[in-house]
């Protein structure tokens, strides 16, 4: 299954799944990356990482290795 | 319920939120600025309470640190949910809880509400910013909102003051009102487990575990309670939570993860109805000006030119305030030498009292201009992204994008950079950037390398006149301590503070204009718990300094010469060169006072340490004096060889004097390989006490102060032993 990190900026994903039971993996559904909940790709920092996304409603910053948590069901970019 | 007699109980009042929801408007305008500041004890998490009256009761108003969850992973962590079960000794059980959300983010917000819901308390429900949520087009039905969860929801724009009273009026109905009811989001297998897990702790001889626990010792995987909350029976409440996890994943609520599913689906469900997202978020003003400011070559250079800016301002602008201070000082001191006769009280008030005062306000202008920049640049919305921007370049030393301003303020000076680095809220991380800051090349080792370099580097220029010698000196000087903080943060991250790499999972909040009130409000904090609660012990330290260099010796020869001297300056007819002479016995009279006193015999004791280093006793009583702040040496050097008080390091009298120093063997002190010993030996040392004390201040230990100075003066001897080394066999 796609990750976030491979979503490229202005993709939008619906999330599948945070894989783990990490400190990393609660903050990431604490912050609304759950199942069925759509997310955007907005840009990525000019040094590379991490990237921002917009999320229910708000921008988060997210490394590629936390991304990387994130599995995703890629959808077709809204027109 | 009884009515309120006219002495009614004061009430405890518990703020809670996440970060960015302008919790600390909100607290500012409950409570006015007057907020008693302090640590919890044996964590870092700063204690913030303010008063505040709401009718006839008064109120203790608690401020919790920002946070998106209850669910603790960290001591620091726990404190907040032990303060809201009354675990907390000296606060209490909070009456009320007052939960902050940002109107225009409702649904992450509520997350933590549903959390708060779990521990059964009197509880009001905040919607901040909801202008903000307005102009984005979001429609909220209050009423609905409040009738749905049992509890009374107040909307406000706290940075303009719009609904303040009502949460006061909200706050008094709370308490009178109790609980509101519980929302019974988990399914009932899992509050099955919650009462299998309550037989079984009491079957171990627990007391009562309050219900709110229950469920984190099950959700939290790996969490704080988990690995810390039962003594004796680690090992069998372990394997009994493994197979009671198990048994809810078979039931199909695997924990962590089924804590963010339903306690999201319970947030939406809640709105269903009461609030409108937008279906296209509009582009707002905000995130027009993001693509600028994250932009790969636009973001970049306006980051550079703010922190350009930032650096020039408490490097540059505070110099004309902190010399003022200086002046302010030494009239002071001037006053008190008229009104007194020479003696060891005159001393003590000019060169301890005065002194140490003057120790700790001169760093009020850096302080105060740094915390304008920070309390701006977050209050705006900025800091999350410079924190982005500069994160990849930080997690080569294991750090993350947040420890960047501190670092950087630090090459100003440390103080005020430790005291940035509460916006880190990793423990480790906060730590590691703590302990490598004072490594940067503050101000106050200018004055050190300024007076080896004019005295020993020669002036050559290479390139045609473009390049200097004693400016590359200078410049490798101040890149010195950076290029060393990189393995030592490495190191500290490898070992010390190891662990998982804690999440750099950020909300960028939107912008906005700064609250001028917070920002005043924030700077007058952070000067004010300074002052009070670094700045006696900087004072203290100044206070042993001093004694330690006056005492023991007999003063009266010196202070008759300076009463004449003086005598002598306000007399038109004095005959100058008596009075040069007197001033050269004096100068003469006071270094061998210097040299006998406890701050000489322990420069004298320690020269075997430091002469493989290149150093006479002269220049190792120089560095104990100038334990409080690296620039006394200069002033200290001053005054053992005889040339009185030193004002400046361009001083071409200290220079000649240096330069012509000799051991008793008649060979030079100092040579180029002494100087750049020295120099480096400054550039790595902890010779700071106020660095060290605001180390302890910010760590709440004295562990880490020691641990500063150790490691840091290990680092300085073995760098200044090798430097001097290859210097000498280079030459």
């Amino acid at each position: 299954m796609p990750t976030l990190d491979t979503l490229k900026p202005g993709e939008s994903a619906c999330i599948a799944e945070v894989v783990g039971h990490d400190a990393v993996a609660v903050r990431l559904m604490e912050m609304g990356l759950i199942e069925g909940e759509t997310i955007e790709h907005l840009g990525a920092a000019p040094l590379g990482d991490p990237a921002e996304y917009l999320v229910c409603g708000y921008r988060l910053s997210l490394r590629a290795s936390e991304a990387r948590r994130v599995q995703i069901l890629k959808v077709p970019a809204a027109s | 319920m009884s009515s309120s007699a006219p002495t009614a109980m004061p009430l405890t009042v518990a703020l809670i939120g996440n970060p960015n929801t302008g919790k600390s408007t909100l607290f500012n305008a409950l409570s006015g600025s007057a907020a008693l500041t302090g640590n919890y004890p044996g964590v870092t998490v700063e204690k913030k309470i303010g008063k505040m009256r709401c009718g006839d009761r008064v109120v203790q108003l608690v401020d919790l640190p920002g946070t998106y969850s209850l669910s603790p992973r960290t001591l620091d962590e726990m404190v907040t949910v032990d303060l809201l079960l009354g675990r907390i000794a000296d606060i209490g059980r909070p009456d009320v809880v007052v939960c902050i959300v940002d109107a225009s983010n409702l649904e992450r917000n509520l997350y933590l509400v549903s959390q708060v819901l779990d521990l059964g308390l009197p509880a009001v429900l905040v919607l901040n910013m909801s202008d903000v949520a307005k102009s984005r087009g979001i429609v909220i039905d209050a009423g609905e909102l409040s009738r749905r969860l049992g509890l009374a929801v107040v909307m406000t724009a706290a940075h303009r003051h719009d609904g303040i009273d009502s949460v006061r009026e909200a706050i008094l109905a709370a308490a009178a009102a109790g609980p509101p009811p519980r929302p019974e989001i988990f399914p009932p297998v899992f509050r099955e487990e919650c009462g299998r897990l309550a037989a079984q702790l009491a079957e171990w001889g627990r007391p009562a575990t309050p219900d709110y626990l229950l469920g984190r010792l099950l959700l939290d995987v790996g969490g704080y309670l988990e690995t810390h909350a039962v003594n004796g029976k680690a090992r069998e409440l372990q394997h009994y939570l493994e197979t009671a996890r198990g048994r809810l994943g078979a039931a199909g609520c695997k924990p962590p993860a089924v804590e963010a599913r339903v306690r999201y689906a319970w947030a939406r469900a809640l709105l269903q109805g009461v609030a409108a997202r937008p279906t296209v978020r509009p582009a707002t003003f905000s995130d027009k000006v993001d693509r600028q400011l994250t932009h790969r070559f636009t973001g970049l250079v306006l980051f550079a030119a703010l922190m350009l800016v930032m650096f020039q301002a408490i490097s540059t602008w505070a110099e004309p305030l902190m010399e003022a201070c200086k002046a302010v000082q030494a009239s002071a001191g001037g006053v008190v030498a008229g009104l007194m006769p020479a003696g060891p009280l005159r001393s003590l008030l000019i060169d301890g009292v005065i002194g140490g005062v003057g120790s700790v306000l001169v760093f009020l202008p850096q302080i105060v201009i740094l915390f304008l920049f920070i309390a701006l640049l977050e209050d705006c919305g900025y800091m999350a992204r410079a924190a982005f921007l500069m994160d990849k370049l930080m997690t080569h030393v294991g750090l993350s994008g947040k420890s960047f301003v501190p670092l950087m303020s630090s090459f100003a000076c440390a103080i005020p950079g430790i005291m940035a680095t509460r916006v880190i809220e990793n423990r480790r991380d906060r730590m590691t950037t703590i302990l490598v800051a004072p490594l940067m090349s503050c101000s106050a080792r200018q004055p050190v390398y300024v007076l080896m370099i004019l005295a020993f580097i020669p002036a050559t220029s290479y390139l045609g006149g473009w390049v200097g010698l004693q400016a590359l000196v200078l410049f490798g000087m101040t890149c010195l301590g950076a290029v060393v903080a990189v393995p030592i943060a490495w190191v500290l991250k490898k070992t010390l503070f190891r662990g998982e790499t804690p999440p750099f999972v950020m909300e960028l909040p939107s912008y906005k204009w700064p609250s001028p009130r917070l920002v005043f409000t924030r700077v007058y904090h952070q000067a004010k718990s300074f002052v009070v609660r670094a700045g006696t012990l900087i004072f203290a330290t100044s206070i042993v300094v001093w004694a330690a260099s006056y005492f023991p010796g007999d003063h009266a020869a010196a202070d008759r010469l300076q009463t004449q001297i003086t005598a002598s300056e306000l007399d038109p007819f004095a005959d100058a060169t008596e009075r040069e002479r007197l001033i050269v016995r004096c100068n003469q009279l006071q270094s061998e006072l210097l040299e006998h006193s406890l701050l000489g015999r322990f420069g004298h004791l320690i020269e075997p340490a430091v002469r493989p280093l290149g150093w006479d006793w002269k220049i190792g009583v120089g560095v104990i004096a100038s334990f409080p702040a690296r620039e006394v040496i200069v002033g200290t050097l001053g005054t053992i060889y005889s040339l009185g008080g030193v004002e400046s390091a361009d001083d071409a009298g200290l220079q000649d004097a240096v330069r012509s120093a000799t051991w008793p063997d008649g060979h030079k002190v100092f040579s180029l390989p002494v100087a750049l010993s020295i120099m480096v030996f400054f550039a790595l040392c902890a010779q700071c006490a106020s660095t060290l004390m605001i180390i302890r201040r910010e760590t709440n230990s004295w562990r880490w102060p020691l641990f500063t100075f150790s490691y840091m003066t290990a680092l300085a001897y073995a760098a200044a032993f090798a430097t001097y080394r290859l210097a000498i066999w280079l030459s």
